[in-house]
């Protein structure tokens, strides 16, 4: 018990010391203005990336509408900010309720169908949220929404950030998470061992959901102007591709995938012509030699050294 | 009889139709608190379905199923799960992927009290219950000589340690009655031995009722107090197993006519 509390302390003062040496390379003028933009999208897309794995990777339901609920959590957002002058912190929340809301809603009657069926439900849900908002003129419409104020920095988006990883992988190492890898596994046996497993795959949907719209929230915050089209089928397609290259069903391995992609497209920002090249033979290279993703289900925990670490100074 | 002697699990006049064959007709069955039933029959004479009918798989067409005096006609297998029917399958069905100590730790899923806010912010009975479970499900992996593999992945375990692993998984949802799909299939006279002496002790120890389908008559034959004997889907004959060794209907429906004679 004390164990996996120390664990915890631990992952966090790691966490912590993260933050502070790239808060101190950001102060200290190190990283320019250009990677300092990056690493907030890192964070962005480790919220995504992680939230969509929990859907994807851990209950097995393949989803490929997420940018349709970050929409949902930037718009609301923007609005909570903007015309009502919130908090950026009840922005989020707000955001994170109606996106979960909605996931809710949506994966009520979409969660019935299995496998291919529900990612073109999910694509076309997704497709739903984004026209449906470029047709609101309250929100700018197509042209996008104008004005928004800047309010996030380095400090929110990597502590919400990590608020999000521990809730996820606190969830995850659950009786309610053992139920959503059960359905995974094997829906038939799962159901026969005493698990709702209806009621996990909403779950999971909607915690998912409520992520993607705190995530769209601080991404929203981050520009002038979001238009409805940085949340497109291209953007679910991205993030979906992060949770694969890092693994189904492994926090880190989203935490990798996230980092590799967004820091692959801008170190290669300076060579657009070659860049979706060199982009899709990494992926195609990683998927011949590694098709688990880079860490498969392990854990950065589960390895050696880590573990070492983690077990020794328990003592 | 006395009290003791309720049944706890009883059919009546179940059927079920696929289409235009009728799987199971007219089906009476009862089995009493702490009893050892076998069902038996040919291939296709419909064990599984009445199987997949008790757990709520299937809903039967007609009839009705009661345990403890209650229908659970309708419910979906999660909650007869809870109200207390454990199963095994024919053709295994292991979350292949996960550990074996993971395999058993879900099945404790529907006694876990801790709700979904104590579980993400590590509070009040998340690490009681967590330790209590994983304690428990050594325990139940020890008694099915399990415990060395604890952290494989089980599609790695042997076929009959598999087929131990998925009792082991029924168990720790812990069920008042035990339904064992051909539990000794696939393996040898040695291992269905040994699987014998652990149904019955597990019996014993956990209170258990069990009722099984088997093709391994040595199994059937050596633990079963009573038997049924199903044919396309219809009873053909009950009885204690001396009663089902000598009686002409069984050996028709297994050796044909002649045999009879």
């Amino acid at each position: 018990m004390n164990a996996v509390r120390k664990r915890d302390l631990k992952m966090l003062i790691f966490g912590l010391l993260v933050y502070g040496v790239l808060q101190g390379l950001i102060s200290g003028g190190v990283i320019g203005s250009f990677w300092q933009l990056n690493i907030i999208l890192i964070c962005v897309n480790v919220i995504m990336a992680v939230s969509l794995n929990l859907i994807n990777g851990y209950t097995g339901q393949f989803s490929l509408g997420h940018a349709g609920f970050m929409a949902v959590g930037a718009y609301v957002g923007v609005v909570a900010t903007t015309n009502f002058h919130l908090p950026l912190i009840a922005a989020l929340i707000l955001g994170a309720i109606c996106a979960g809301a909605l996931g809710f809603l949506i994966g009520l009657p979409t969660l019935r169908l299995r496998g291919d069926y529900l990612a073109i439900a999910t694509l076309g849900l997704g497709e739903i949220i984004r026209i449906v908002i470029m047709n609101i003129e309250y929100v700018g419409g197509a042209a996008g929404f104008k004005g928004i104020q800047h309010l996030t920095n380095f400090t929110w988006v990597y502590f919400v950030m990590l608020v999000t990883l521990f809730f996820i992988k606190n969830f995850v190492n659950s009786s309610h998470g053992r139920a959503c890898i059960a359905v995974r596994e094997n829906e038939i046996a799962a159901e026969a061992m005493g698990v709702n497993t209806t009621r996990y795959k909403v779950m999971a949907f909607t915690i998912g959901a409520a992520f993607a719209g705190v995530a769209g929230g601080l991404f929203a915050h981050q520009f002038y102007l979001i238009s409805p089209n940085s949340f497109n089928f291209l953007a679910s397609f991205n993030y979906l591709i992060m949770v694969v290259l890092g693994g189904m069903g492994s926090i880190t391995g989203s935490i990798a995938g996230a980092f590799v992609v967004t820091f692959i497209s801008a170190a290669l920002a300076s060579f657009p012509e070659m860049r979706m090249i060199i982009y899709a033979l990494a992926l195609i290279l990683l998927m011949f030699y590694r098709p688990q993703g880079l860490f498969g289900y392990m854990e950065v925990t589960n390895f050696a050294p880590f573990k070492k670490f983690l077990v020794n100074s328990e003592k | 009889m006395s009290e003791s002697k309720k049944p706890l699990l009883k059919t009546e006049d179940v059927s079920e139709v696929f289409g235009g064959l009728k799987a199971v007709s007219d089906f009476n069955f009862y089995i009493n608190k702490g009893e050892l039933v076998g069902l038996i029959g040919p291939n296709g004479a419909g064990k599984t379905t009445i199987f997949n009918l008790m757990t709520g798989v299937y809903v039967p067409t007609t009839g009705e199923i009661l345990l403890d005096g209650e229908s659970i006609v309708g419910l979906k297998p999660y909650q007869i799960t809870q109200r207390g029917i454990a199963r095994t399958f024919q053709n295994i069905r292991l979350f292949s992927e996960l550990s074996v100590l993971d395999n058993v730790k879900i099945a404790y899923h529907c006694h876990v009290k801790y709700g979904l806010l104590e579980t993400v912010f590590r509070m009040g009975r998340y690490f009681d219950e967590e330790n209590e479970i994983e304690q428990e499900s050594l325990k139940l992996l020890k008694i099915f000589k399990l415990d060395e593999h604890a952290y494989e992945v089980a599609k790695n375990l042997p076929y009959g340690a598999q087929r131990r692993l998925e009792i082991a998984r029924a168990l720790a949802a812990k069920p008042k009655l035990l339904l064992l799909d051909e539990p000794a299939a696939g393996m040898n006279p040695q291992e269905t031995h040994e699987l014998m002496e652990m149904i019955r002790w597990i019996r014993k120890q956990f209170g258990l009722t069990v009722l099984l389908i088997e093709h391994d008559m040595s199994l059937v034959m050596g633990i079963c107090e009573r038997i049924y004997v199903l044919e396309y889907g219809i009873i053909i004959a009950t009885g204690t197993p001396t009663e089902i060794q000598n009686n002409p209907e069984v050996i028709r429906a297994y050796l044909g006519e002649e045999a009879v004679n």
